[in-house]
C-alpha cells in the first residue's frame, strides 16, 4: 500500500516537472498532431530499438538527424560544423540508449544530448578560434610554401600525425590506417583484418576523432 | 535537400553493432534502491547504541527530532533529484527538490542551537567531541556518495556538476540523519557549524570531483 502511494505521488511528481520540463524543450513540435504521430513512432522505434530491432534502430537514427540539426542550430552551431555535431550526437545516443523512458518523449531526450554535443562543438571551436591569429602582416610577409623550412615542418607535421596514428588504440589504428593510409574498401579492409566491417567504420570514426581532439588540443 | 553520406554509413554501422540494452529504472526506483542501504546502515547503528537514549534527546528536544526529520527529507528529495538529473531531458529544476526539507533542517536545528544559546541547560558540545561529529559525517558520506556515483555513472547526467551537488547533499543529510542515532549531546553553535562545515566540504568535494566521475558515457 506504501509502496503503491509511494510510486503513485512520484510518478505525479515526475509528471508535474516534465511538463514544465516540455517547456524548456528545444522541440516544440509536440503541440502538431502530425509531429506528435511522428514523435510517437520515434519512441517507439527507439523503444524496440532497445530490445535489439535494428530496422528500428535505423530508423530512429535516421529520423534523428534533421532533429539534431535543428537542436545544434538553435545552439548556434555554424552550418559547417552541423555534421561533426550530428556524429558525435549519433555516437552518444548508440552509448546511452538504455537511459531512454519510452513513457517519455524522445525528442526531448535527443534534444537535450543534441544541445550537449552542440556546446561540446562550440568550446572546442571557441578553443581553437583562441589560439589562432588573424594577421594579415604576418600572413603577407610568410615566406613560400617551398622553402626549406617549410618543407622541414611538413615532414615534422607527418612525423606528429604518424606517431598520433600509433598512439591510437590497437582497433582503431587499424582501422585508419586500412581505410584511411591504404585506401582500402571495406571489404578489403575486412577480409585482411577478419573484424566486421561495422566495427571498422565505428573504430575509423572514433579514431577521426581522437585525432582531431589531438591536434586541436583538446586531449 | 538529401542528408549528407557520412550519418548514413554511421547509422549503418551503429545499427550492426546494436545489441538489446537493460533499460534503466526510473530515479524513484533507483532512489529506493539507495536509501535500502542507507536504512541497512541505520539498523546496524540502532542495533548498537539502541533507540532509548535517542528517543530521550527528541522527547527533552523536539526541534532536534525535527531537524533529523529534516535532514531525511533532505537525503530522500537529493538523491531523487540525482538520479533524475542522470536521464538526458529532464530538467535540471528538479535540483529544487530538496530545498523544503533543506530549510526544515536548517531551521530546525537553528532553533535548537538558539535555545540552548538562551537557556544552557544542556550540555554543549566541546571543541573535540564536535569534530567528531565533523569526522563521522565525513567518513560515512564517502561510501553513500561513491554509491551514489557509481550508480549514476551507469544514466548520463548532462549537468554533471549539479547531479554531482545533489549527489553530496544527499550522503551528507544521510549521514546526518544517520549521526543523530548515536549523537551523546544536544545541538549548540559548535556543533551546528561543525554540521554545516561537515555538509560544506562534502558537497564541494562531490562537486569537484564528481563532476568529472559522472560523464563516462560523454567522454
Amino acid at each position: 500500500m506504501t509502496a503503491t502511494l509511494t510510486a503513485t505521488h512520484s510518478i505525479g511528481l515526475d509528471i508535474v516537472l516534465s511538463r514544465w520540463a516540455r517547456i524548456d524543450s528545444t522541440v516544440s513540435d509536440a503541440a502538431a498532431p502530425i509531429g506528435d504521430t511522428q514523435e510517437r513512432q520515434r519512441a517507439a522505434w527507439m523503444a524496440a530499438a532497445q530490445g535489439g530491432d535494428r530496422r528500428a534502430y535505423e530508423q530512429v537514427l535516421a529520423a534523428s538527424v534533421p532533429l539534431i540539426r535543428v537542436a545544434a542550430r538553435r545552439k548556434g552551431v555554424a552550418v559547417d560544423q552541423l555534421d561533426d555535431v550530428v556524429q558525435e550526437t549519433l555516437l552518444t545516443v548508440h552509448r546511452v540508449r538504455h537511459t531512454y523512458d519510452p513513457s517519455r518523449s524522445y525528442d526531448a531526450w535527443l534534444s537535450a544530448l543534441a544541445g550537449r554535443r552542440a556546446i561540446d562543438a562550440l568550446r572546442s571551436q571557441g578553443r581553437r578560434g583562441s589560439r589562432e591569429v588573424h594577421d594579415e602582416l604576418a600572413y603577407d610577409m610568410h615566406p613560400d610554401i617551398d622553402d626549406a623550412t617549410a618543407a622541414t615542418e611538413r615532414e615534422q607535421e607527418a612525423q606528429r600525425l604518424h606517431d598520433a596514428i600509433a598512439s591510437l588504440p590497437p582497433g582503431q589504428r587499424e582501422a585508419i590506417e586500412q581505410l584511411g593510409l591504404k585506401e582500402r574498401s571495406l571489404a578489403e579492409a575486412s577480409a585482411e583484418t577478419g573484424r566486421q566491417t561495422g566495427a571498422l567504420k565505428v573504430n575509423l570514426h572514433r579514431a577521426l576523432k581522437a585525432l582531431r581532439s589531438r591536434f586541436h588540443g583538446e586531449s | 535537400m538529401a542528408e549528407p553520406r557520412l550519418p548514413e554509413s554511421l547509422i549503418q554501422s551503429l545499427g550492426d553493432q546494436l545489441l538489446p540494452v537493460r533499460r534503466l529504472p526510473p530515479p524513484w526506483v533507483r532512489t529506493l534502491g539507495w536509501l535500502v542501504v542507507v536504512a541497512v546502515i541505520a539498523a546496524g547503528l540502532l542495533a548498537h547504541y539502541g533507540a532509548t537514549h535517542m528517543m530521550r534527546r527528541f522527547e527533552a528536544a523536539p526541534d532536534i527530532a525535527m531537524a533529523g526529520v529534516g535532514a531525511v527529507i533532505t537525503a530522500v528529495c537529493a538523491a531523487w533529484a540525482a538520479f533524475t538529473l542522470g536521464v538526458p531531458g529532464r530538467s535540471s529544476r528538479w535540483a529544487w527538490l530538496p530545498l523544503p526539507g533543506l530549510l526544515l533542517w536548517v531551521g530546525a536545528s537553528g532553533l535548537g542551537c538558539m535555545r540552548d544559546w538562551l537557556g544552557p541547560s544542556a550540555h554543549i558540545a566541546a571543541f573535540h567531541e564536535a569534530s567528531d561529529c565533523l569526522i563521522f559525517i565525513i567518513s560515512l558520506s564517502v561510501p553513500l556518495s561513491v554509491l551514489l556515483i557509481w550508480l549514476l555513472r551507469r544514466a548520463c547526467p548532462l549537468r554533471p556538476v549539479l547531479a554531482a551537488i545533489m549527489i553530496g547533499l544527499a550522503s551528507a543529510a544521510a549521514s546526518a540523519a544517520l549521526l543523530e542515532i548515536c549523537h551523546a549531546f544536544a545541538v549548540a553553535a559548535t556543533d551546528l557549524l561543525t554540521h554545516a562545515m561537515a555538509v560544506a566540504i562534502v558537497v564541494l568535494v562531490n562537486a569537484l570531483m564528481g563532476g568529472r566521475l559522472l560523464q563516462p558515457a560523454l567522454k
